[in-house]
């Protein structure tokens, strides 16, 4: 019920924002031929699908309200020009997270940091105008760039490198962005708070061996006991010690993370388990644990199946090889989709506040709003919560399933 | 149009996974219902289940949005 909810609010949003994003960049493409030179274009009408999309993306600052930011250390790299290191409150926080200054060549826009092309371009500090965009073609397909007024003129900006290929739209750019982000940042709290739980429940085991648990340790026991009894021995039979540490840690891993991209004021609201960076990773270390501890049956049974023509051997092979990879994808993107679109939807409802107040115009849309909003959102929440358990308790299973597959002792009939 | 044709492709997806998942939930309340005392083993296999369904239809609507 609630994955299929939030698959069609996602599908509603793309449906509604391609378009959208169309229209906007043509209009601007018309002005910026007819005046000859660029201008910055001023605030359009209320997107919920580009607020959305904010939210849910990686910045180099914590938004708190307003123009109101928690800054986080800016690590970059580019050729030209050597390292650049410093806090993001050097931009100057503006609205809608767009930094008023440019230093050393780069720029804040929308709370994430981009480098302006140009070698022309004044690399100190230095008060930049406005931020616009334009409709670019580049390898055939058509791109919006972002450019950042100053003195008058206007500078391309580079997005960060990013090592999709250009698959997602990234790809390798003049500069590389080693930054503590907010997405880095969240995951460094929440390993740094797991090892304080379980460094402080492993000691308890230590000192008071015999006991009965307590405090940290009556809180984690079940949750050990539960993954152990329900996942790790029904799966991987005598063999589960070696495995269980590694489905422990993703497990805690991934439900500490989701947790904390529940809270939606500071040191939370990073949506790091809707990174598809991080799930890409997470998966990956499957892909390597199932791979690496497969047996001779395991890789008889994916390379030449035994008991079957030879002709089928031919169309099963490159099957089963395809598994191997849509594997830990699956894990991957039902990871990311889940908690992404759980973040969506409620930030859509959020949304329908300003939608029926008309951005601010009118008070009793504004309140009507909240009544219909203010539930709604709290319903949401609440099977985000649920979400989180159950994706970190799918990865974890699904994971050992995959595991069990790879080191199942062949069985004579 | 593409984003028209990919939001309809996203969606029949996202059918045949609701089909799927609401058989899974069916004979899974069935199942309980009969042998009450197995409730966890049934729990956990009908979530796994599900999630195996979910991957299928998320790979189609990914698909569908970068064709």
């Amino acid at each position: 019920m609630r994955n299929i909810l939030s698959i069609l609010a996602l599908i509603s949003l793309f449906y509604q924002q391609l378009p959208a994003q169309e229209h906007h960049a043509e209009v601007h493409h018309e002005t910026a031929e007819a005046h000859g030179e660029c201008s910055c274009h001023h605030e359009e009408e209320y997107s919920p699908s580009a607020v959305a999309f904010h939210h849910i993306a990686d910045a180099n600052a914590f938004h708190i309200f307003g123009d109101l930011y928690v800054p986080l250390p800016c690590i970059l790299y580019a050729p030209e020009q050597g390292w650049s290191v410093f806090m993001s409150n050097a931009f100057e926080f503006g609205h809608h997270g767009d930094g008023k200054n440019a230093v050393e060549g780069y720029v804040l826009h929308e709370g994430v940091v981009m480098r302006v092309v140009d070698a022309s371009f004044p690399r100190e500090k230095v008060a930049v105008e406005c931020f616009t965009s334009r409709e670019a073609e580049v390898d055939g397909k058509k791109r919006e760039i972002y450019q950042v007024m100053y003195e008058g003129n206007c500078y391309d900006l580079d997005r960060k490198t990013t090592l999709d290929g250009g698959m997602l739209g990234g790809g390798i750019s003049s500069y590389y962005d080693f930054s503590i982000t907010k997405n880095v940042f969240t995951m460094l709290l929440t390993v740094i708070l797991l090892l304080i739980v379980f460094l402080g429940v492993a000691k308890a085991y230590r000192t008071r061996e015999g006991q009965a648990p307590k405090g940290m340790q009556s809180l984690m026991e079940p949750i050990v006991v539960f993954i152990r009894d329900e996942v790790a021995v029904p799966f991987l039979g005598h063999k589960y010690e070696k495995y269980l540490p590694f489905l422990l840690t993703v497990f805690f891993f991934v439900l500490g993370l989701n947790l904390i991209g529940q809270i939606p004021f500071f040191p939370g609201s990073g949506n790091v388990t809707g990174n598809l960076a991080v799930t890409s990773v997470l998966a990956i270390f499957t892909f390597f644990v199932t791979n690496l501890s497969g047996n001779k049956h395991y890789w008889e049974h994916t390379l030449w199946m035994p008991g079957v023509p030879a002709w089928i051997k031919i169309i099963l092979t490159p099957v089963e090889i395809m598994g191997l990879i849509i594997k830990p994808t699956t894990l991957m993107l039902r990871l990311f989709a889940n908690i992404t679109a759980g973040h969506i939807v409620i930030i859509i409802f959020v949304s329908l506040i300003f939608i029926f107040g008309d951005v601010g115009q009118s008070l009793t849309g504004s309140i009507t709003g909240i009544f219909i909003a203010v539930p709604l959102t709290m319903f949401m929440m609440s099977i985000e919560l649920l979400v989180a358990f159950i994706q970190a308790f799918v990865f974890c299973i699904l994971s050992a399933s995959y595991i069990s597959a790879a080191i199942e002792e062949p069985h004579h009939h | 149009m593409t984003g028209t044709l990919a939001a309809i492709g996203a969606g029949l997806a996202v059918i045949g996974a609701g089909i799927g998942i609401g058989n899974i939930g069916t004979k899974a309340m069935d199942a309980i219902a009969r042998q009450p005392e197995v409730v966890g083993d049934i729990r956990s296999n009908m979530i796994l289940m599900a999630a195996l369904i979910e991957g299928a239809a998320l790979i189609a609507i990914i698909l569908a949005f970068f064709a």
